[in-house]
């Protein structure tokens, strides 16, 4: 079996964002995401410390310490971006008028909660930023993470062992072996992106039974 | 300062402001500009709420935190999104003892070893806030909000012991305003009467800290004339703010 790696997960994830769509996109591999999307294709980046609009990475030597993204990593504006405060990004994202987020998880659970913002060990530092913001309040709240834990577990789960983040908020997951769609009757296999992998040895490797229609 | 003053007391007040160029027996004019930072936090006492702007370093009025330092205030609440990167800023205000408590959302960076270290021994209490409840709360403040309810983490360990309410369809979560008796802010220019613009994602908590404190003192590049600032893009209205200093 081939499992997708980190680049090409975020392709996969691209190439459901369609045009015009305001996105938020998490640290880490979420982030990637924007690299894959078509150039001929226009969406709108959001970052939660004030910017829609967000560019590419500046080219080195112009680098801006006032113009950062929310991983406080230095950024750029595209023609046609705004800047606002913090409570005016934070009731864009509440107020549902971000399309999509896409956040990392630790689990995802098959009723759509999500646990990504704290290991839950007693001598760890919690710290939330805005993951609870946005899984309460993008329309759709895709998730990008591995499959299995190191040990072979799976991260998709009847109930999250780990402190949530959101509830039954999660739309879509994936992963490096499959994407999942998420709904109200349970979790529906869109599609199987490892090369070699079948639906039984799928089913077998994830922790909460798949539906799966065919495509006619 | 209370406006229901009787002139003389006003006059006295406001001695240092500029003369009113209509004439000498009219009362002084506005005047927000503070000589220094110094003179701007001179009163800042043991025990206060003082809110910090910045997203991490871009916004953060690191000349301001230098001078709180210097000036001794102690037992101090901060209310950041941060709790200080590296040495500098707010890590070192921090790392000077000075903060009883922190109310931010994402304390735990790389680079936050002052804060780190000072909550693994006890000696800094920690209100963790999910980010957009952070800003709105700070909103709520300076908005004369008395609650509100928020969808943001209902059900989570950060709604624990807190009312909740459905209300059409939705679980909400009561969260209660953060106000401040003081907050240090950085913008990029600002006039006489205390209007501010500010410059790109430096922006983030700064209009509502503004909004929320008994008194906003903001660090800022420039200072401009009456009339510079396009009044189609002040951000932050002088009514917000006290004190102003240029500093770099």
């Amino acid at each position: 079996m081939k499992k997708l790696d980190r680049h090409q997960i975020a392709a996969r994830v691209a190439r459901d964002i369609p045009e015009g769509a305001y996105v938020n996109l998490g640290i880490g591999l979420p982030t990637l995401v924007a690299n894959h999307v078509p150039k001929d294709r226009e969406i709108v980046l959001h970052s939660e410390n004030g910017i829609l609009g967000l560019g590419p990475k500046p080219v080195p030597g112009t680098e801006d310490d006032d113009l950062i993204d929310a991983g406080k990593s230095h950024a750029t504006a595209l023609p046609g971006a705004s800047y606002f405060h913090h409570a005016d990004s934070f009731g864009m994202i509440r107020g549902r008028h971000i399309d999509i987020c896409v956040l990392g998880a630790f689990q995802v659970s098959a009723t759509g909660d999500i646990a990504n913002w704290h290991t839950g060990e007693p001598d760890a530092i919690p710290a939330v930023g805005g993951a609870m913001d946005l899984a309460a309040g993008a329309k759709q709240v895709f998730v990008t993470m591995e499959h299995l834990t190191k040990k072979g577990e799976s991260k998709l789960v009847e109930r999250c062992s780990y402190p949530l983040t959101g509830l039954g908020c999660v739309t879509r997951v994936y992963t490096d072996l499959a994407v999942i769609d998420i709904k109200a009757d349970g979790l529906h296999l869109v599609e199987i992106c490892a090369e070699g992998l079948g639906f039984e040895e799928l089913q077998k490797l994830n922790g909460v039974p798949l539906k799966f229609k065919a495509a006619a | 300062m209370s406006l229901n003053v009787t002139s003389h007391v006003l006059v006295t007040a406001y001695a240092k402001r500029p003369k009113n160029p209509l004439g000498d027996n009219l009362p002084p004019m506005i005047n927000k500009f503070f000589a220094s930072a110094e003179a701007a936090l001179a009163d800042v006492p043991d025990g206060a709420t003082v809110m910090i702007g910045g997203f991490g370093n871009a916004g953060m009025p690191a000349a301001l935190i230098d001078c709180l330092i210097a000036q001794g205030a102690k037992e101090l609440t901060v209310v950041n999104n941060n709790a200080g990167n590296a040495d500098a800023g707010l890590a070192a205000l921090i790392g000077a003892g000075r903060v009883r408590k922190i109310i931010c959302s994402f304390p735990r960076q790389t680079d936050s070893w002052h804060f780190d270290k000072l909550y693994r021994a006890g000696k800094i209490a920690l209100e963790l806030v999910p980010q957009g409840t952070l800003a709105e709360r700070i909103r709520a403040a300076g908005a004369g909000i008395g609650a509100f309810f928020t969808p943001t983490a209902f059900g989570t360990k950060l709604a624990e012991g807190k009312e909740t309410r459905h209300i059409d369809g939705r679980d909400y979560v009561l969260e209660y305003p953060i106000h401040a008796d003081y907050a240090l802010i950085k913008a990029d220019r600002a006039d006489r009467w205390g209007n501010l613009a500010y410059r790109k994602t430096a922006r983030n908590f700064g209009p509502i800290m503004a909004s929320a404190a008994k008194c906003t003192v903001a660090q800022v590049r420039e200072t401009v004339e009456l009339g510079e600032l396009d009044p189609e893009l002040v951000v932050t209205p002088g009514i917000f703010v006290k004190r102003v200093v240029k500093l770099h």
